[in-house]
């Protein structure tokens, strides 16, 4: 089975890579990682904020933490075309479908860390006489960082695995777009470098995630 | 300082405090003992404006008490430090919630990480500190905002005996350079024996009996008889019945 062309040597693949990473590879990889990004900055932006809702107030989160229980473990992949319609057949529709499936392990993390926190935590902001923000400021925030890096990195294999799915459908650039359109075409060389662009992006991306944990959460690594 | 009158605190249905009348002048020391769960610490979260009584009135500084008071500093029984801030960064945490200038915020941390003798501790997180050094971070914290009135939870009761008796000799030696009003929640007798000027002996949820402490101030007192006659006049208030 080893011998078949659709499983070309590694050799063969790395030195594909490394020829074509520069003019060809690094446009698409560049487009996917623009993506990944985008999404997961969109899905903190919103998430992190009702995150932080239901877990400081009672009736945010009897309010919405049902909902986001039913809309959870929808598998929201099968909304790209209603979402290609809405937004476009661009970059927004997949930025779109990414953070709609993160957000809500964003929203769940935050909540569940604030919930955690000690009363004594509070307790002693209060003896401080902390205003509201400067509560979320001084403790709530940097209490749940670490919690929201882990999210973070957990949802990177998610993220990469939608990105994937949602670069097939009207995209001329990104890696999955890329990896698909090699198949097609039956270059297994250009879709096994791909796939290791694929990898690559998961490692820095992973990378990125480990500097903003040494940046954010120096105190746990003493 | 501290006049408290009739004060009445409960959780639920169970009385947390009954009936407390107590009176702490100013810059005296005032020392609460009692067995766990006799309310001594909610009596001092409700000196704190932490906890709003049921009944009763606090007037501290001739002003009844109705919330936080800016003047009132607090240091929790576990500490109260948060792990995310450095030791530079817990202390200087009260001043910058009061908007202070950082060159003033500086200035006031460098000192009292200097008078605490912590000053090479500064960039090290809680987690790298022992016992006794997060005890002098907790002190410094409240310290920096020049408080009138200093509330302790229990300042020593997770200290090994050394240094428990290098943190009380500290906190005494601060009372001595500054002087303000001083009240320390503990339940131990000696500790109680040592710092307080006035201690309050308190049985369930109510106070049992009120000694003054004629030797208080003395650094040497625990080599004195004088220290055992009244540790023990405090114990045989303990363990009298209710």
């Amino acid at each position: 089975m080893l011998q078949s062309p659709v499983i070309p040597s590694p050799f063969a693949a790395v030195l594909n890579f490394i020829t074509i990473l520069p003019a060809v590879l690094l446009p698409h990889e560049l487009a996917s990682l623009a993506r990944i990004i985008a999404a997961a900055a969109f899905s903190l932006l919103l998430g992190l904020p009702l995150g932080l809702l239901t877990g400081m107030n009672n009736k945010a989160d009897r309010l919405i933490t049902p909902i986001v229980y039913i809309l959870y473990p929808i598998p929201k992949v099968a909304f790209l075309p209603v979402l290609m319609i809405l937004f476009g057949l661009g970059n927004a529709s997949k930025i779109i479908l990414i953070s709609i499936i993160v957000i809500f392990q964003i929203i769940v993390t935050t909540r569940d860390g604030v919930h955690e926190l000690g009363k004594e935590y509070f307790l002693s902001a209060e003896s401080l006489d902390m205003s509201r923000a400067q509560l979320y400021r001084h403790i709530i925030i940097p209490a749940i960082m670490p919690k929201i890096i882990t999210a973070l990195r957990l949802t990177v294999g998610t993220s990469i695995a939608v990105l994937f799915f949602s670069e097939n459908f009207a995209a001329r650039y990104g890696i999955g777009y890329f990896i698909m359109n090699s198949w097609v075409v039956v270059n297994y060389v250009e879709m096994f470098s791909g796939i290791l662009a694929l990898s690559i992006m998961g490692l820095l991306l992973f990378k990125i995630i480990d500097k903003l944990e040494s940046r954010f959460c120096a105190w746990m690594e003493v | 300082m501290i006049e408290v009158n009739n004060l009445q605190v409960s959780y639920g249905n169970v009385r947390a405090l009954e009936g407390i009348s107590l009176k702490v002048e100013r810059n005296a020391t005032c020392a609460i003992i009692g067995p766990s769960g006799c309310g001594k610490t909610t009596l001092l979260y409700t000196l704190a404006g932490l906890i709003r009584p049921e009944e009763g009135t606090i007037y501290i500084g001739g002003e009844e008490l109705s919330g936080i008071r800016r003047s009132t500093g607090i240091i929790l029984q576990d500490y109260g430090l948060f792990p995310w801030k450095n030791v530079w960064n817990n202390v200087a945490l009260g001043l910058q919630v009061r908007g202070e200038t950082k060159e003033k915020i500086s200035e006031t941390v460098s000192n009292i990480l200097a008078v605490l003798g912590i000053g090479h501790l500064s960039c090290k997180y809680p987690a790298e500190l022992s016992g006794g050094e997060k005890q002098r971070v907790a002190i410094g914290r409240t310290l920096a905002m020049k408080p009138d009135l200093l509330l302790m939870d229990e300042p020593s009761s997770a200290l090994d005996a050394i240094t428990k008796e290098h943190i009380q000799n500290l906190i005494l030696k601060l009372y001595k350079s500054a002087p303000l009003t001083m009240v320390i929640v503990t339940h131990s007798i000696e500790e109680a024996v040592f710092l307080g000027q006035k201690i309050i002996v308190m049985g369930k949820a109510k106070i049992k009996h009120v000694l003054d402490n004629p030797y208080f101030g003395d650094e040497e007192l625990r080599s004195r008889m004088e220290y055992c006659k009244i540790c023990l006049e405090v114990r045989k208030w303990m363990d009298r019945g209710e």
